[in-house]
């Protein structure tokens, strides 16, 4: 153990512990800015810089250990004044237009400089200007871009992907693409951990409130909205709303408010995934010889287009069951529409996701089967809901609770577990247990693929057949699964991927808290909400039921084929 | 008034004196991956600083280039590629109308990036950015950048630091299976870019490295990964040939040296002496490589096209790594008198430990490089009576180190600069009897920036000498390597810069055959490179690491401090045997020089890109 004074305070730590870990236990809490614990530790801002008694030069708390016996002062003079003058320094290298950057109110940079009372910078402003193709989903303004190199770090070390590069040199060092590339041309899987991972306002969705508002606006168009899983554990915390205020209710309450004429829940087409994916993977399973194995899930779209550009002749191990998403538009525009006597042409079928890929999924063009535009013509994260909602000043935590429109509003435990890792194999575990056996399982016995390690596996055996399973989210962990399937290190039957960690519920659309990752707590709200749930399986969804007697026939028929299926190769990547 | 004055410098004055000496330093520690327009700007700011502000182009087109250069660089502006003319007109202007070489030279700069890095101008005016290449360069750690074979210095320096010489040890040998014969003769090319130039002087990473060897007792390799089953051979048993077996072996191939001479060493035991490198010390290294299972076998030449064949057939992969070891002509009247022999030819005798009698004989040594100061000093330690350099060029022209030209006027060698051989004259008998040589003048540069040197229009003069030693190069015995297909170039092997022959899959060379006489670290760097690419062409990719976990650096100021040199036998006492010259540092001297390393592997850029390489 490590013994030493911060800020007159005894402390004694494991060795190897940084300054900032011990201040923290010490209940010292130093500033800093560029931080991200375990990914970025590079002293980049200056900010958590801290005097060690009878050294000259300060030291950045982040990444330097303790030693024995040594002082350190957190607030001495020097370190006020030099952290004060290098968040000068910053901000005179950043846009501070605060009142026009979506991360107003919640920006490390604008807290910082807050707290420490800077009221105005003395250096001439130099911030970079912008260019960015503003119709990409994934917008970057370097004039807000600090170069704390999180992004870099996030796409490199958890993503694997290493979409972000430093470029320029000198003084002109900034974020750019890597290899030179415009983003459309790098791959970039468009998963938006680099946006929930900036401290400040640089990367952000491409925001479509606009064209939301508009559509609202248009007396000719009737807007049908699906509300996807996790955007229920998550919703509030952009609006300030406590855990226990941001019901579900509530956001079905908000959004009719603000005027949609429909609103459904994603959960309904992630049964009906369930009953497409489950049945193609029976089909696979009777099948082996026919099929390349294992079979991956597809309902994620920064997944999807990592397999697309990183093991291309993998493609085909995809279900090719689309995703709730598009399976909800595509129903929206025929049978929804049959159903409430309206007119396809009318309808503007809208998602609210924690995700950025979806707004690319929602304009690749052959995923629109039911033939009247776009099956999804316009896709929301969960922060620019909540910006709408914040633009219709809208007391959401004041809303009565409002149930979702009848029929395509109803769920099971089993879709709403789609929103967190090892969700969807769990469902669909629990549906092919039924569609083998003619009974249901006991709803808990696949949650051995729950939980946050990046890559579990298991092996489930069903009425005398092994089935082995294994789940991944981060792309990281995903790139080493695949590499490990493809050395036959492993060999599995059901994989199930999505691109961020611990799957949608810590999505890359889904609000942003600087240094807390929330995938893990959003999750227990989603497996919560399984547990109490009247219905906990797929194929017991009466909707689904009514879905397949009315409409559809039968899982895999010709009908779910031209409407619910895709073929992935045709899907266009860069555009 | 008086009306004269003494000169005195103001306070001013000298600490301006201070910081060009601060900013020369500074230069010298320019990282690789630097953006060359900005260096170019920043270049052109000191230049225009330095005008008298007499003339039109210094004065004012110099402060114009910068504007546009600026705009080159500047991310928010707008420009187009006319830009780049706009500015190679108005250096041309600087260049041929102003009125001094302080305007004329800073334009001739400008100029001479526009021809060596207009790619870069380029792509920032279109792109906004630097060519990928320098990209990727990006502000790696300098000392590791620069070592050929990219060892961990920082790490091993931070280990000696802690007194764990056997972890530094097994550091190094991650990357270099000779720690010890570089801790002795490596020419640290690492040095030269140290950051701790900007503060004083580079850090001795050779003393570092020498004190770990020196200190770390019998440091076991790592364990021989599963066997592969696949055979490789590798000719030649020099210092590129065994780094490759080296890590070969280790990566569970079976690997067989053939050496044409008795022992196992190239260039390091028939090229190098021993007070320099003491023959047990490189055996210690050899041992090391070979206990990775390494097949041997001596006095094996590989004679002829059908035998290259052979191994072909019967080896997956072949690595030709078989040096420089045959000299090249002086191209005089005379040379063929006898007691005319190369550098070559006796270092390799005593390589095998036979040793030519040049008792109080006069002896001659021809050239300016490493070999040259080598064979000096080996011939006054064989009884020479008078030892002479004769070199065409000047003293600061020659390509030997400075300590070893030092080492060698240190034992008594004498120095003959700027005189060029022109003919020997012998006896009636054939034998030596004079070295006529022609005295030079240092001429203009050449593209290197090395005078040439001209004919001085003097008198001949004579050096009496019994013995002339030729040390003007070394080259390749291509003949039956050629025969069999493989191309040459100007004496070389050419191989492509993953050690492949191209045409002839499976087939590898490295080392002095293909880039020409060079040193052993670049040797070693080659084994490496070529051991990489050949696991990687027999269908494999095992990853060479090492798991020494690397100390935190220790928190404390850099103070400006001097540079811990290591020490050397008295030239008295050393130079009449063939003992090692140099000693190590004390463990003091170790500590503090081990202290002064900035940490770059966690200090800037280090710590996020261009860091340590952990793997490979």
């Amino acid at each position: 153990m490590v013994k030493l004074i911060i800020d007159s305070k005894n402390v004694t730590v494991p060795e190897g512990t940084t300054i900032l870990d011990a201040a923290e236990k010490a209940g010292i809490h130093i500033p800093h800015l560029c931080y991200l614990k375990d990914i970025n530790e590079i002293g980049a801002c200056r900010v958590c810089i801290v005097e060690k008694k009878g050294m000259d030069k300060l030291i950045t708390a982040c990444n330097n250990e303790v030693e024995q016996g040594m002082e350190i002062f957190t607030n001495s003079p020097k370190v006020r004044a030099t952290r004060k003058a290098n968040v000068e320094l910053i901000l005179s290298d950043h846009d501070c237009m605060c009142a026009t950057c979506v991360r107003s109110g919640n920006c490390s940079l604008q807290k910082i400089a807050n707290d420490l009372g800077i009221v105005e910078i003395p250096y001439k402003m130099i911030a970079e200007k912008n260019r960015w193709d503003k119709n990409f989903p994934l917008i970057r303004d370097a004039s807000k871009c600090i170069k704390c190199m999180r992004c870099i770090q996030i796409c490199d070390k958890v993503q694997d992907l290493q979409v972000w590069n430093v470029s320029g040199s000198g003084y002109r060092t900034t974020v750019g693409v890597m290899q030179n590339l415009k983003i459309q041309d790098a791959n970039c899987s468009l998963c938006g951990q680099c946006i929930t991972h900036c401290p400040v306002g640089a990367l952000r969705e491409r925001d479509d409130v606009g064209r939301m508002f508009d559509a609202l606006a248009d007396p000719d168009k009737i807007t049908i909205v699906q509300v996807a899983p996790a955007v229920r554990t998550s919703w509030g915390e952009g609006i300030g709303l406590y855990k226990e205020e941001a019901t579900l209710g509530r956001l079905v309450s908000a959004l009719r408010c603000m005027g949609f004429d429909y609103i459904y829940d994603t959960t309904y087409t992630a049964d009906l995934t369930i009953m497409e994916e489950g049945s193609e993977f029976l089909e696979r399973f009777q099948n082996r010889d026919k099929y390349k194995w294992p079979m991956f899930t597809s309902c994620c779209p920064g997944w999807v287009r990592f397999v697309k550009s990183q093991y291309p002749d993998m493609v085909e191990n995809l279900s090719s069951a689309k995703s709730p998403q598009q399976m909800f538009g595509a129903i929206t525009k025929t049978y929804i529409a049959d159903k409430l006597g309206i007119s396809p042409e009318k309808i503007f079928a809208v998602s609210i996701m924690p995700c950025v890929a979806k707004k690319y999924e929602c304009d690749v063009e052959n995923l629109s089967d039911a033939g009247f535009g776009q099956d999804v013509d316009l896709v929301l994260t969960t922060r620019e809901i909540d910006r709408m909602i914040r633009a219709d000043h809208i007391k959401a935590d004041d809303l009565k609770e409002e149930e979702f429109d009848d029929m395509f509003g109803v769920s099971t435990g089993a879709g709403v577990i789609f929103g967190a890792t090892g969700g969807v194999m769990e469902a669909a575990l629990r549906s092919a247990y039924f569609l083998l056996t003619k009974k249901n399982p006991d709803p808990e016995s696949f949650r051995r693929v729950r939980g946050l390690d990046g890559w579990k596996e298991a092996v489930f055996e069903i009425e005398g057949t092994a089935i082995h399973v294994a789940v991944a989210s981060g792309l990281g962990n995903t790139r080493k699964l695949i590499e490990a399937i493809r050395n036959d290190e492993v060999k599995y039957d059901f994989v199930e991927i999505m691109a961020c960690p611990g799957g949608c519920a810590g999505g890359g659309g889904q609000p942003i808290h600087d240094n807390v990752e929330m995938a893990e707590s959003r999750g227990k709200i989603l497996y919560g909400l399984d547990r109490t749930a009247n219905l906990r399986f797929s194929h017991e969804n009466p909707s689904i039921q009514k879905t397949y007697e009315e409409f559809l026939e039968k899982p895999l028929s010709e009908k779910s084929h031209h409407l619910l299926h895709t073929n992935v190769n045709d899907w266009i990547l860069n555009k | 008034m008086s009306r004269l004055d003494i000169k005195t410098r103001d306070r001013a004055q000298t600490v301006v004196e201070g910081l060009y000496q601060d900013l020369e330093r500074r230069i010298i520690a320019s990282p690789p991956g630097l953006c060359p327009v900005d260096m170019a700007s920043s270049f052109l700011k000191l230049c225009h600083a330095q005008t008298c502000g007499k003339c039109v182009p210094c004065r004012v087109g110099l402060g114009q280039l910068q504007h546009l250069l600026d705009d080159v660089l500047d991310l928010s502006d707008d420009v187009d590629l006319d830009i780049i003319q706009l500015i190679e007109k108005t250096a041309k202007t600087i260049r041929d109308s102003a009125d001094c070489a302080i305007g004329t030279e800073a334009a001739n700069m400008v100029l001479r990036g526009l021809q060596g890095f207009r790619e870069d101008y380029i792509e920032h005016v279109t792109n906004h950015r630097c060519v990928a290449s320098i990209q990727n360069l990006k502000q790696p750690v300098p000392c590791i950048a620069l070592c050929p074979a990219e060892v961990d210095v920082p790490g091993y320096i931070s280990l000696v630091l802690e007194g764990k010489c056997d972890d530094a040890v097994r550091l190094i040998r991650k990357d270099n299976p000779f720690p010890i014969v570089c801790a002795l003769i490596c020419e640290h090319p690492c040095e030269a870019r140290c950051r701790r130039n900007l503060i004083d002087a580079p850090i001795n990473i050779r003393g570092m490295k020498r004190y770990a060897v020196d200190h770390c007792g019998k440091v076991a390799i790592p364990e021989r990964m599963p066997d592969t089953g696949k055979k490789v051979a590798i000719i030649g048993g020099g210092p590129s040939g065994l780094s490759a077996a080296y890590f070969l072996s280790l990566m569970g191939h079976h690997v067989t040296v053939f050496e044409k001479r008795t022992h196992l060493g190239g260039m390091l035991r028939y090229g190098i002496p021993s007070y320099r490198l003491p023959r047990e010390r490189l055996q210690e290294d050899i041992d090391a490589i070979l206990s990775a299972g390494v097949e041997v076998k001596t006095d094996y030449d590989i004679g002829s096209g059908d035998s290259i064949q052979k191994l072909r057939d019967d080896y997956d992969a072949v690595y030709i790594s078989i040096g420089a070891h045959t000299h090249k002509t002086i191209g005089i009247e005379g040379e063929y008198a006898r007691g005319v022999i190369s550098a070559v030819e006796i270092l390799r005798s005593m390589g095998d430990d036979t040793m030519p009698d040049f008792k109080d004989k006069q002896v001659v040594v021809i050239g300016g490089g490493n070999v040259a100061m080598d064979v000096a000093r080996t011939a006054k330690r064989l009884g020479a009576k008078k030892v002479s350099i004769v070199y065409r060029r000047r003293r600061q022209d020659m390509t030997a180190l400075p300590e070893e030209i030092e080492g060698a006027i240190a034992e008594g060698c004498e120095l003959l600069d700027l005189k060029a051989p022109a003919r020997i004259k012998s006896t009636k008998d054939g034998d030596v009897e004079c070295l006529f040589v022609k005295p030079q003048i240092a001429g203009e540069a050449d593209k290197a920036g090395r005078p040439r040197p001209m004919d001085a229009q003097a008198e001949e003069e004579c050096i009496p000498c019994q013995i002339i030693i030729s040390a003007i190069g070394q080259a390749t015995v291509t003949e039956h390597f050629e025969q069999y297909g493989i191309p040459i170039n100007r004496g070389n092997i050419v191989a492509t810069r993953s050690s492949g022959i191209e045409s002839i899959p499976g087939i590898f060379a490295g080392g002095d055959c293909v880039s020409g006489p060079s040193t052993v670290i670049n040797a070693v760097a080659a084994g490496k490179v070529a051991a990489a690419n050949i696991d990687n062409y027999l269908g494999y990719h095992h990853v060479i690491e090492c798991d020494v976990e690397i100390p935190a650096p220790r928190h404390g100021d850099h103070p400006p401090c001097a540079r811990v040199e290591m020490k050397e036998r008295l030239p008295g006492e050393r130079g009449g045997d063939f003992g090692e010259i140099e000693k190590g540092m004390t463990e003091e001297e170790a500590q503090y020089e081990a202290l002064r390393c900035l940490r770059c592997d966690h200090y800037g850029l280090g710590v996020f890109k261009g860091g340590r390489v952990k793997k490979w």
